[in-house]
């Protein structure tokens, strides 16, 4: 082989390799931190394993939200309108987002425990009050087809 | 009537931008001098009308004219001048018309500074800027027009901006990000000039590479000013999230990083010259991804603006026009180019090859795992989400081997280097970068931690060798003023950019390994240790604003019983929304900050609050500043001025123009 031509073959393997093994190693790394996403219907049915991490969205249920006098430890629920999670969230890992409020849409990431009680490890509110996150929109969306009846009900709520 | 001026002006605008596309290329096609010489005129027009355009509406939010839809949705009475001037980009029309009349800024520099480029090519790249502002402001008139008046009731007051973005960083990020992203609009439109008039060579690259430069440190200037702003408005601490939304600008900040690196290769050496204008391609494909992402509401994000599809489907068009025609016309011109020279596995040129591999890699696996969770839901219907923990495992051994080659890259020779001789010239540096790199960390902290040392390490690496090659190339020289003198302002440049990846890696691996925070719950007079800090609880007293009113806690930092600083974080309503607001308090420094975020107050007094120590945070702005002047620097090189000498010859080829002499134009 002329030289030129030995070196081009070594750039191209040296290229492959290098990009198979990136490619090979991203798809593993993407395999690993795949979050799923829940909605407070599909939890309530028993869709998630506990002690599986995943994230779950949807409202602040009004007149839920519990915070302890004494320390930090939150309690609220989170609903779709169809069917209500609880929620246990330390502030000792995190001060909650300034726009987090009762009627607010969140994100909260964690596992379901035994008692069927989600163990937030973040909870995530977004910075403009007109803007949905498309996880809260999609698990209203999902609850409002199963919930076709009461869909004013729904509408009046989502509204206020 | 103002808002009426402004809207007519953007229609004009429009008119005349459609003009530049079609007569100015037309003329380039012919070789109709007078045409062509539309293309500057044009331009001026664009950018007068846009303006306008953009004066009518800050005059709309100077003077409160809530009658506009989008001041009423934007401002307020009680809102500050300061964010009343720049509440323009504080929603989705006003920051579209923001980047449009960025671009018009660009096309007018453009018009302005390439006096010596032929009159053919330039009226090619303005045309084709032309295009893309064609598109843009079809898309802003069509679908987000931010003069529409509230009819037939204007009401009293605006719904206020968004409390989060009333910051010194709404007023600068915003604006420098753009500005740095339509910049590779310019890069690309030269690249594509080049395709169609055939004339790809080192003259097209010295053209095309102070504009690639300026794009580039004025995005990273964008990004660094993102980076800082989210670090101490957010209130987490952080200073990057791998936010959908941040990604695309990394992404096309990586395009553009290994660009300028490819740019140098053709310019110098007249290779890799279709990689090149692929890059240009790519480059300006990851701006646009931006605005998509950002505009259609498809990613959850904290920039995302509450948008409809429609105009998502919009900018999807736009995107898939201009890349799409750019990949094509590359399809069909790009086998037509020459290869380069000849260089072997040992030389600057794969140096820096393997730079781009490694660019380019890191970033797709950035846009994999950034447009990841819409593939899998169109593809399920499942909702997920890829975490932090997904971009570091790829990210950071992608980069690894980008910093030892930068150590290795600039003291090699183009062609051909011997191995020896680099082991030679690197070995020392090798050592003491070794040692150091080991050594430091561990006397001062006496702990074992991996990533601070591999962080000291390959910042030595990349100084030290920047330092090695420097003293020998001013050693040739007879005395040191000269030496000096001799180098010339683009090598400056690369230094001051290396240097700078040398302070961020430094800053970046001290930061990760040594912050820490809590989260505590305290009363006035009681205290906790946080490190080596004590932070102390005083009173808290009301405080108000223009436009808020809220609460602040003073609170006394001391060391070893040495009182340091007082910090006083805030908590606020702002009145015309009735939002609650964090505002952090931060002592900077130049080997730590510390920095305090409020959450409430509770009905015992005491307060929730989160107390970090940040060490060598700074350090990762101070090395983007270092690029951003690097950048700036090497633009500046004179062999980029344009000479005299230059526009005459200019003068003399068009003269032959008429003659015919045309032959390489056309597609």
């Amino acid at each position: 082989m002329k030289p030129h031509r030995r070196n081009r073959l070594a750039l191209i393997l040296f290229i492959s390799f290098g990009l198979s093994v990136t490619v090979g190693l991203t798809l593993f790394a993407l395999s690993q931190n795949i979050n799923m996403f829940f909605t407070p219907t599909q939890v309530a049915q028993g869709e998630v394993q506990p002690g599986q991490a995943f994230r779950i969205g949807g409202m602040v249920k009004e007149g839920s939200l519990v915070k302890n006098e004494l320390d930090l430890a939150v309690r609220f629920t989170t609903t779709d309108f169809v069917s209500d999670v609880p929620i246990a969230y330390n502030e000792a890992s995190g001060i909650l987002p300034d726009l987090f409020r009762e009627g607010q849409g969140i994100v909260a990431e964690g596992s379901v425990d035994a008692f069927g009680i989600f163990q937030a490890t973040k909870v995530l509110a977004k910075h403009d009050e007109n803007y949905m996150s498309p996880e809260v929109k999609a698990a209203m969306d999902a609850a409002k087809l199963l919930n076709a009846d009461e869909s004013d009900l729904v509408n009046e709520e989502l509204t206020k | 009537m103002l808002p009426e001026i402004g809207h007519f002006s953007l229609i004009l605008a429009l008119n005349l931008c459609v003009l530049l596309s079609v007569f100015p290329f037309i003329g380039s096609v012919k070789g109709d001098v007078v045409l062509m010489s539309l293309a500057r005129p044009l331009t001026v027009g664009v950018f007068v009308f846009v303006a306008l355009a953009y004066v009518s509406l800050t005059a709309a939010f100077a003077t409160d004219d809530f009658s506009v839809l989008y001041v009423a949705e934007h401002s307020n009475t009680l809102l500050p001048e300061r964010y009343k001037l720049t509440a323009v980009w504080g929603g989705h029309e006003g920051s579209f018309l923001l980047w449009i009349f960025m671009l018009s800024g660009w096309m007018l520099a453009v018009a302005h500074f390439s006096r010596s480029v032929p009159l053919d090519f330039l009226a090619r790249v303005l045309s084709i800027l032309g295009m893309l502002s064609v598109g843009y402001l079809l898309f802003l008139l069509a679908t987000s027009n931010p003069f529409d008046r509230v009819v037939p009731l204007a009401p009293a007051d605006g719904a206020d901006l968004n409390s989060a973005l009333q910051d010194f960083g709404f007023i600068v990020h915003p604006p420098t990000l753009y500005m740095g992203y339509v910049g590779f609009s310019v890069v690309f439109a030269f690249a594509m000039a080049a395709l169609l008039s055939g004339r790809l060579d080192s003259a097209w690259a010295r053209w095309c590479r102070p504009w690639a430069n300026v794009a580039w440190a004025i995005l990273t200037l964008g990004l660094c000013l993102g980076s800082w702003w989210a670090y101490y408005e957010l209130g987490w601490g952080g200073w990057w999230a791998w936010d959908p939304v941040e990604n695309p600008p990394l992404i096309t900040w990586l395009l553009g990083t290994a660009l300028v690196h490819s740019l140098a290769v053709s310019e110098k050496r007249g290779a890799f010259k279709s990689w090149t204008v692929m890059l240009s391609i790519l480059a300006f494909a990851g701006s646009l991804l931006g605005t998509f992402i950002t505009r259609s509401g498809l990613l959850t994000s904290i920039h995302a603006f509450a948008s409809d599809p429609e105009r998502g489907i919009f900018i999807l068009g736009i995107l898939v026009l201009s890349i799409g025609g750019g990949l094509l016309l590359y399809a069909v011109r790009s086998p037509l180019l020459k290869g380069g020279v000849g260089f072997e596995l040992s030389s600057r040129e794969m140096f820096l090859l393997t730079n781009n591999v490694l660019l380019v890699v890191a970033a797709a696996s950035v846009l994999l795992g950034t447009l990841f969770p819409m593939i899998f839901q169109a593809l399920t219907g499942k909702l997920i989400s890829i975490g932090p923990p997904y971009f570091n495992a790829i990210f950071i051994p992608l980069m690894i081997p980008l910093i030892f080659f930068m150590a290795v890259g600039p003291l090699s020779m183009w062609k051909s280097t011997s191995v020896r001789s680099m082991v030679t010239r690197l070995g020392r540096v090798a050592m003491i970068s070794l040692v150091l790199g080991i050594g430091l960390p561990l006397v001062i902290t006496l702990e074992f931690d991996f990533w601070s040392i591999a962080g000291v390490g390959f910042a030595l690496w990349i100084s030290l060798s920047m330092i090695s090659d420097f003293g020998n190339k001013i050693r040739k020289k007879s005395n040191i003023v000269e030496g000096v003198r001799g180098l010339s302002l683009s090598y400056y440049g690369m230094q001051l950019a290396h240097i700078g990846v040398a302070v961020m890696v430094a800053g970046i691996s001290l930061t990760s390994s040594y912050s820490i925070e809590k989260s505590v719950l305290l009363q006035s007079g009681e205290s906790t240790d946080l490190g080596e800090f004590n932070f102390e609880i005083g009173a808290a007293r009301s405080v108000s604003g223009k436009n808020f009113s809220g609460q602040e806690v003073s609170i006394n930092v001391s060391k070893d019983d040495i009182f340091l600083t007082e910090l006083l974080p805030q908590r606020r309503v702002y009145f015309a929304s009735g939002t609650p607001s964090t505002e952090m308090a931060i002592d900077a420094g130049f080997l730590r900050d510390l920095f305090v975020t409020l959450g409430e107050q509770k009905e015992n007094g005491a307060w929730s609050m989160t107390l970090y120590v940040k060490p060598f945070v700074r350090w990762i702005w101070l090395g983007a500043l270092f690029m951003v002047f690097g950048g700036l620097v090497s633009a500046a090189d004179k062999r980029y001025r344009y000479l005299q000498e230059s526009v005459d010859k200019n003068k003399k080829s068009l003269a032959t123009y008429s003659s015919g002499k045309t032959a390489d134009v056309g597609v």
